[in-house]
Formats: C-alpha cells, sequence, structure tokens
C-alpha cells in the first residue's frame, strides 16, 4: 500500500503547536512530574488559571475519586502572575515548548492587568480566558461563563487589549452554548477551549459528609468524555470556522480522534496527565497511527468527518 | 523521580497490613524515610488515580539489592486491588517522591513515635538512623494488636519500645501520644519523629512545641497525582517569618514538614473561615440535548 506519511503540526488558524495534543490547565506544572515528560513532544502546555497575586485556594479535602473520574476543586491556587514569570514561564520557556497562558481573573480589571504582563514573552503564544473562574465584581462569585453578557464583556476586554490570540475556555452550558461560543467570537475570540470541568458532588454516606470542602466540585477524567464531544460537535456543527481545542476525558489516542472527528482542531489533556505526565506523547503517537491506517495526512483531515447516523447497529 | 515498570517478588500479610517487595533498583537507589512512591491502577479499572505508600524499606546491599517494601492497608478499591497482587505481575511506579526525614547531625537520642501503618517509614528511619550511630527508642501502636506494624522488628532495632493500642489487646491501652511524656524522661529523647494519624500527630507536635523538642512528622493528605501538578494534597503551614501561612504540597514541599509550623486546627477543619467560591452555579439544564 502506497504510504502516506502524515503531519502532525496543527494550524489552529494562526496558533501552531508542533503537535495536535497539549497539556490542559491544571495537568501539568514545572519541576515534579514534568520532569517525567520530554516537553518538547507536547504540543504546547496551558498553564494553571493565573491570577493577579498568589492565590493560596481553598481548604482540604481537594479531591475524591469518583467512577472513572476525578472530583476536585483547589479554588484556583496559584504562585500569582508575577512569580510565574520569573519562575515557572523560564523553565517553560527553556524547554522550548509553545506556552498558552490560562488567566483567571475575578473582576474585568483584573483579567485586563493580567493581559498587560503576559504579552510580551515570545514563548507565550495564545492566552485562554478561564471563564469558570468566579465572578467576583457582578456575578456574586458565580463563574463568568454562567452570564452571556458577564462572559461577552470579559472575552471581547481581553481581545481588544491583547496582542495574542484568545481563546474562550467554555464549560457545558445548557441551554445556552452555541449561544454563548458564538457571541465570544463575535466579541473578538480567536478561538474556543472547551470543556472545564462539570460540577459535581461526592457524598461520605458513612459520615454523612460530603467528600470535599468545597463541597461541589468539578468534575474530569473520561467519566465526562461523551459532553465534552457534545459541546465540541454542537459547536463545530455552527462554527466550523472557528479553530476549537477538546478537552474532557482524553487518555488514549482514540479519545482524541474522537474530538477531532466531532469537530475539534486539537485537544488538550487535563486528569491523565495527573496519572502520567507523558501521556500526550502517547495520545499524539495513537492518533498517527489512526491516520496511517486511514491513509490521512493530518489531524486536519479528522476534523468534522463524523459522517450522518445510520439506522443499523 | 523515576517511573518504572516494577515486578513483584512476593506478598507477604502481615496484620491488617500487606507487604509487598517489589524490584525497582532506580527508585531503592535514591529512597530515603519519609518519602513515598504512587502505583498506577489497572488502566482498564473506573478507578483511574495512583495510589501512594511510603517507602518501607530500600535495600542497597546484599542479595535484596534493588528491592524496595511497601506496605498496603486496604481502605478502599485500589488498596484491595494491591492486596490481592501476586508475585511476578509488574506495576507502573513512580518513585521516589516527595522529602525525606533530616537525621540530626550532633544530638544522638531520637524517639520514634509511630501509630498504624505510620510504622512503615519510622521502621526504616529507625534502621537509618540507627546505621548513623544514633540511640533509637520507639513508641508503636494503634487500633487493635493486627494495626501494630512489626512490633518484633522494632524491639530489635530500637533500645526500648513501648506499645499502646486503642482496644488494649497489646501494650497499654490508648494512644501512644499518651505515653510521650514518660517514654521521653525515660529515653532523654532529644528528637522526635512521628508517623500515623492526624489526630497523634497533632498530640505529638503540642508536645514537641512545650518541651521545645525539635521534630519531624509524616502526613498524609488526599492525594491525585502525587508530583506537584494537581495541588489537590495542600498542608497550611506557617511561614518562617510569622506573616501568615502557605498551602504546601505534601507530595512535593512534604510528606515531611516540622508538626510546630503546621496549622493543626485549620488542617483539622475547625477553623470556621468563609469557604472559597465553590464551582457552582452553571445554568440548569432546561433543555435536552440535541
Ligand atoms: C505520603 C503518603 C504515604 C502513605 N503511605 C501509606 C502506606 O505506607 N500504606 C498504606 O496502606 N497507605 C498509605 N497511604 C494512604 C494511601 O495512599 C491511601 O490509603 C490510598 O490511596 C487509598 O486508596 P483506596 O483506593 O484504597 O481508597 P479510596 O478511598 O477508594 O481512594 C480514593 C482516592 O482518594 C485518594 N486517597 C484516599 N485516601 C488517601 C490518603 N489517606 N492519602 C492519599 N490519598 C488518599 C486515593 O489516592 C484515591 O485517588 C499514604 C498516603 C500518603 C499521602
Ligand atoms: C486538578 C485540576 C486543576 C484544574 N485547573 C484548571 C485551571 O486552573 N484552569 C482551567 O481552565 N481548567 C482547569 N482544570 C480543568 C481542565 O483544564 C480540563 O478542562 C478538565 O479537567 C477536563 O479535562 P480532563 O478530563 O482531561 O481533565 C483543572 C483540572 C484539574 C483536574
Ligand atoms: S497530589 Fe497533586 S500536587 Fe500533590
Amino acid at each position: 500500500m502506497a504510504g502516506v506519511k502524515p503531519a502532525v503540526v496543527v494550524d489552529l488558524a494562526g496558533v501552531v503547536c508542533p503537535l495536535p495534543v497539549l497539556a490542559a490547565s491544571g495537568g501539568l506544572a514545572p519541576g515534579g512530574g514534568a520532569t517525567l515528560v520530554d516537553l518538547r513532544r507536547l504540543g504546547g502546555v496551558v498553564t494553571r488559571g493565573l491570577t493577579l497575586g498568589p492565590r493560596r485556594g481553598g481548604p482540604t479535602p481537594r479531591m475524591a475519586e469518583t467512577p472513572a473520574g476525578l472530583l476536585s476543586w483547589t479554588g484556583l491556587q496559584n504562585p500569582g502572575v508575577e512569580r510565574f514569570l520569573l519562575e515557572d514561564l523560564p523553565r517553560l520557556e527553556q524547554a522550548g515548548v509553545p506556552v498558552v497562558v490560562s488567566i483567571a481573573g475575578s473582576s474585568v480589571e483584573e483579567f485586563l492587568r493580567l493581559v498587560g504582563l503576559l504579552q510580551h514573552r515570545p514563548a507565550i503564544v495564545a492566552l485562554e480566558v478561564y471563564l469558570g473562574a468566579p465572578d467576583e465584581e457582578r456575578g456574586r462569585g458565580r463563574p463568568f461563563a454562567a452570564r452571556l453578557d458577564r462572559a461577552v464583556e470579559v472575552v471581547g476586554a481581553v481581545a481588544r487589549m491583547s496582542r495574542l490570540p484568545v481563546f474562550a475556555k467554555l464549560p457545558y452550558l445548557e441551554p445556552d452554548l452555541v449561544e454563548t461560543a458564538r457571541a465570544c467570537v463575535r466579541a473578538g475570540a480567536h478561538g474556543l477551549t472547551m470543556i472545564d470541568g462539570v460540577p459535581g458532588l461526592a457524598v461520605d454516606a458513612d459520615r454523612l459528609r460530603p467528600e470535599l470542602a468545597s463541597p461541589i466540585g468539578l468534575l474530569s477524567g473520561p467519566a465526562i468524555k461523551p459532553i465534552a464531544l457534545a459541546a465540541v460537535h454542537r459547536v463545530a456543527q455552527e462554527l466550523p470556522d472557528v479553530p476549537i481545542m477538546g478537552v474532557g476525558g482524553v487518555a488514549t489516542g482514540r479519545d482524541a480522534v474522537e474530538f477531532l472527528l466531532a469537530g475539534a482542531w486539537a485537544v488538550q489533556v487535563g486528569t491523565a496527565m495527573l496519572v502520567d505526565p507523558a501521556a500526550p506523547v502517547e495520545i499524539a503517537r495513537g492518533i498517527l497511527a489512526y491516520l496511517k491506517e486511514k491513509q490521512l495526512e493530518s489531524p486536519a483531515a479528522l476534523r468534522g468527518r463524523l459522517r450522518p447516523p445510520r439506522g443499523a447497529p | 523521580m523515576k517511573r518504572i515498570r516494577a515486578e513483584i517478588l512476593s506478598v507477604r500479610r502481615l496484620g491488617v497490613y500487606h507487604t509487598l517487595t517489589i524490584v525497582a533498583p532506580e527508585v531503592a537507589e535514591r529512597a530515603r524515610p519519609g518519602q513515598f512512591l504512587s502505583v498506577a491502577m489497572p488502566p482498564d479499572r473506573v478507578f483511574l488515580l495512583r495510589r501512594h505508600f511510603s517507602i518501607h524499606q530500600a535495600s542497597r546491599r546484599g542479595g535484596w539489592a534493588g528491592t524496595l517494601e511497601f506496605a498496603v492497608e486496604s481502605q478502599g478499591s485500589g488498596t484491595e486491588w494491591l492486596a490481592e497482587a501476586r508475585p511476578h505481575q509488574f506495576l507502573d511506579v513512580i518513585g521516589p517522591l516527595g522529602t525525606a526525614f533530616a537525621y540530626p547531625a550532633r544530638l544522638t537520642n531520637c524517639l520514634l513515635v509511630c501509630e498504624g501503618r505510620g510504622g512503615a517509614p519510622i521502621s526504616f528511619l529507625a534502621q537509618e538512623l540507627r546505621a548513623r550511630g544514633k540511640r533509637v527508642d520507639m513508641l508503636i501502636g494503634g487500633e487493635t494488636q493486627d494495626h501494630v506494624f512489626k512490633p518484633i522488628e522494632a524491639k530489635r532495632i530500637a533500645q526500648t519500645i513501648r506499645v499502646a493500642t486503642a482496644d488494649g489487646s497489646m501494650g497499654d491501652r490508648g494512644s501512644v501520644a499518651d505515653l510521650l511524656p514518660e517514654m521521653v524522661e525515660a529515653t532523654g529523647a532529644q528528637v522526635i519523629y512521628a508517623a500515623g494519624p492526624r489526630e497523634m500527630l497533632r498530640r505529638v507536635a503540642g508536645f514537641c512545641v512545650e518541651r521545645r523538642i525539635p521534630s519531624q512528622v509524616v502526613v498524609e493528605e488526599r492525594m491525585a497525582c502525587g508530583m506537584g501538578q494537581c495541588f489537590t494534597c495542600v498542608v497550611p503551614v506557617a511561614r518562617k517569618d510569622g506573616s501568615g501561612y502557605d498551602h504546601l504540597r505534601a507530595c512535593v514541599e512534604g510528606p515531611v514538614f516540622n508538626p510546630a509550623r503546621i496549622l493543626w486546627d485549620r488542617w483539622m477543619g475547625e477553623v470556621a473561615e468563609p469557604a472559597p467560591t465553590p464551582p457552582e452555579g452553571f445554568p440548569v439544564v432546561r433543555s435536552w440535548p440535541g
């Protein structure tokens, strides 16, 4: 058979990633487990959600395992943007991996001040606006994504100021997902990242207590994959020209292919990296094997290739 | 930190514990008492995260060179699966993880205190201290005699030992913490090390602060990754300059901490603090996905 040699570079309408698999926000922190993976073999690294000052986050317990899922909420613990620029970014720069910085302000002003501090570093290829961040300014702590006007306001303000392409990170929203996605793009978002974890509660019936101190956490891992796929599929059908990074339960090359077929341009990996920091490398390998098998030349050739459903089993 | 495929050499039952010996030369070479390792779960299971265990023994020399031992107490899905593991099976192991106990430079009399599975790291420490010419005395305990970790080995290593169990089935009835004053008196302890349940560690901390005895403890907090990526495993630790506290990761900045700096009330959920905003409040599902 004539061997097609697939290329793995993906071009997210200008944001070029050497591989279609990135570390999701919260999946990787410099040092620690990151030393177990050659960062040059990742498509990119999305940082944890950064705030202006350091955040200590909430009390423990912060995690519980649920069937095929991780329920967690740290309260956005992060070192703050200054320490990130001083300590973490240089390590990522040295590794030569494209960096997407996730920003998680609690007000529009905080988002803008973050943008101001981040746009002049060459390793940073894009910003990701974390719309799951609690809106302390107008939303009484509910996420920006929960109100269409607030989501648009923050994405618009960031996009107007930023010289870097901006991705809006969305949770699964019913019934307004497509509407919110479209509004974010109209407001200036270059692309979309979907989805954030799904709100969940784990209960310890012996002790009559919730498992997490928060007590509601965000569910991630294979348990949410179908939900994330649905989100990607619905939005990709309506907005086929908008780059989408699919995230939620990707653990194997096969999972990633499913996201590409549903309409994602690239995938991000969170929870699976907590088990194996090198998971994205394996996942990228799996995508390549699939492309070879199907005689396709690039991940883009898979995008949205899902056929209409048919009756037969 | 290394990731390896490690073969299980043996699985032994000891009271409520199963001790697993694995072949892991790259990890054994570097492992020090207090550090831990993580074991991946089988890929086809509904539980995905690694499970974490203190290193109980690392042999660098002799017939067992390159092997590691850890002890499993069945608690739930993951530990039950490991307790049923068999020799020649392979495990996906990462280690050594976290910080290790520091050895005293000049002080010589060390009191080692443990309850339950806390005995695993403590007995490793006891051997290393003995190898450095320190005097080691031990206070060991647990809920019942089956929970007391390797008392015979402790007897062999330590100058003196005292045992306490909650139900009185071995040694004194009560907690090892009850025996601290007597034991310090009797042994002239200058340094205290401890591992075990939080309630006991908190009492050790209080005692050491009051008597101004330097000490170190191994803590447990729920861990999703065990290698510094997820920030789920944090412990509130006072800053050295007294300007407040930080949430430090038990898997990177710990699990060995100076107990005098842990904010125990806060860590054990006894401080009512304004809870951070939970990630709730997304619009309710009003329409069927379509
Ligand atoms: C530094 C350290 C050293 C440890 N040493 C030992 C040891 O030597 N022997 C031993 O038997 N156990 C030890 N533990 C505890 C052990 O990790 C847990 O008992 C185990 O993870 C529970 O898994 P499970 O599947 O049985 O329980 P589940 O309740 O099903 O676990 C659910 C999830 O919560 C996490 N989790 C639950 N309890 C704990 C806990 N106490 N610590 C960390 N994560 C937890 C698990 O990793 C898992 O992801 C240690 C924990 C830490 C942090
Ligand atoms: C421990 C942890 C921390 C996370 N922190 C962030 C964050 O700071 N910002 C963000 O946008 N998403 C964060 N996420 C969400 C992930 O980026 C991702 O959207 C979600 O976990 C689903 O993907 P997964 O199933 O591959 O983990 C976090 C997830 C986890 C598990
Ligand atoms: S367990 Fe993930 S940071 Fe400690």
